[in-house]
């Protein structure tokens, strides 16, 4: 297998900044109403994500340490607000329904984590399938939970009613409590094949985002900056 | 006057930053094992994001507005954050030092707290002044207050509770989160 199929797996399974890392919680909960605003926001981030990770490996030897996470901010910003022009220009149906969450991107723990753990540190091209890889993963996980959503909520995918009209759609899968329900029930889900899997005696990757400690992201964030 | 006060009321408990916007779930989720710390985490972020709005209402009306830079916003607001969490962390460590050591722990954490670039952008959308936008910072910080030392009192209780072993840890949390955004559907008939 050579490194970049490598990088898009390890972002698409087992790195899955949703289901293992559980980084970039906002958006997640927030989004995920229906399939299709997943897969919206999904592509959104993983095209400011391959973006910046680009130019900050690009500009890794140019940025002093000292500012790097500023000037890292300064270009993830700076790409966010031409993906928000671009789909408030040509896909504003989508744009109206991610409203707030598109400029938000800018604080998503993935992509400033990414550009520092490893834009930062490697080649112009790795970085570029490592961006891939992750972004795909995160619109993998986002639009899973969009759909199950959309199904019990609306009992649609897409759009397209799946269920029999008989269906009552469990309308609080699509309301605020539901977010929260149905993440709970994928974190057990994860904890229980982990566990199975330590019994096993297997290496298991913890958790780097909330619970575990969204602080190993914020701190990073936080300390870097005060330097 | 009315018109802050269904500002305040609104932001604060029928829009809950958390339960029904989903802004600062992380810190929400970290920083919520005990009702100390969480009170502590709540009181930083009231008093940054009661200041970030208002600085950042300020630099939109008077800078970026007649210099017809409103796309720059976005990043605008996030460095002004970042250099403001710096700067009131040095204020506070020179000048007050009992409530750096309050809330000195927290503050770095709150440049990566989607809730303050929330704030300032949805101030902007909304079009508030910056009075209003100021208004809007406190009282929605104060429902993050709330909501993070109420899920701290819960999960003190929770502690001794016996959990599948599945559930234990962040899924738990999250349905009891899902159950205070039920309960939190209460308020929405006040407006």
């Amino acid at each position: 297998m050579n490194k970049y199929t490598e990088r898009l797996l390890n972002g698409l399974i087992k790195e899955n900044p949703t289901f293992v890392l559980m980084l970039g919680m906002c958006p997640t909960l927030a989004v995920t109403t229906s399939a299709m605003n997943g897969i919206g926001m999904g592509l959104s981030t993983t095209v400011v994500l391959v973006l910046s990770n680009m130019l900050i490996s690009m500009l890794r030897k140019i940025i002093p340490d000292s500012v790097r996470m500023p000037a890292f901010i300064v270009v993830v910003a700076s790409f966010v607000t031409i993906v928000q022009f671009l789909l408030e220009g040509f896909v504003p149906s989508l744009y109206d329904s991610l409203g707030l969450y598109i400029p938000l991107i800018v604080v998503n723990c993935i992509i400033l984590g990414r550009a520092e753990s490893f834009a930062s540190k490697n080649p112009v091209i790795d970085s570029i399938f490592d961006g891939i890889g992750m972004g795909l993963g995160f619109t993998v996980g986002l639009t899973s939970i969009g759909i199950v959503r959309e199904i019990l909520g609306a009992g649609t995918i897409f759009g397209f009613h799946v269920l029999p009209t008989s269906y009552e759609p469990i309308t609080i899968f699509i309301l605020a409590p539901g977010a929260f329900f149905v993440l709970a029930i994928l974190t057990a889900l994860q904890n229980y094949v982990k566990n199975r899997a330590k019994k096993q005696g297997k290496e298991v990757i913890e958790a780097a985002g909330c619970g575990a400690g969204c602080g190993s992201c914020g701190h990073n964030c936080g300390t870097t900056q005060a330097k | 006057m009315k018109e802050l006060f269904l500002i305040a009321v609104g932001s604060a408990f029928v829009n809950n930053v958390v339960l029904s916007q989903f802004l600062g779930i992380c810190p929400f989720l970290g920083v919520s094992k005990n009702v100390k710390t969480a009170a502590g985490m709540g009181g930083a972020v009231i008093f940054v994001i009661t200041i970030s709005s208002f600085f950042t209402g300020l630099i939109y009306k008077f800078v970026l507005v007649p210099l017809h830079f409103e796309y720059l916003q976005t990043i605008v607001f996030i460095l002004v954050i970042a250099a403001l969490v710096q700067f009131v962390e040095m204020f506070l460590k020179k000048s007050m030092p009992p409530l750096y050591e309050a809330l000195g722990v927290y503050l770095p954490l709150i440049t990566t707290n989607c809730a303050v670039l929330g704030v300032a952008l949805t101030n902007v959308q909304k079009s508030y002044g910056i009075l209003e936008g100021v208004v809007n910072g406190a009282a929605t910080a104060t429902g993050f207050l709330v909501a993070i030392v109420l899920m701290a009192g819960i999960r003190e209780k929770i502690e001794y509770n016996d959990i599948s072993e599945s559930f234990q840890g962040t899924p738990i949390v999250l349905v009891t989160a899902g159950l205070m955004a039920i309960a939190f559907f209460g308020f929405s008939g006040l407006i």
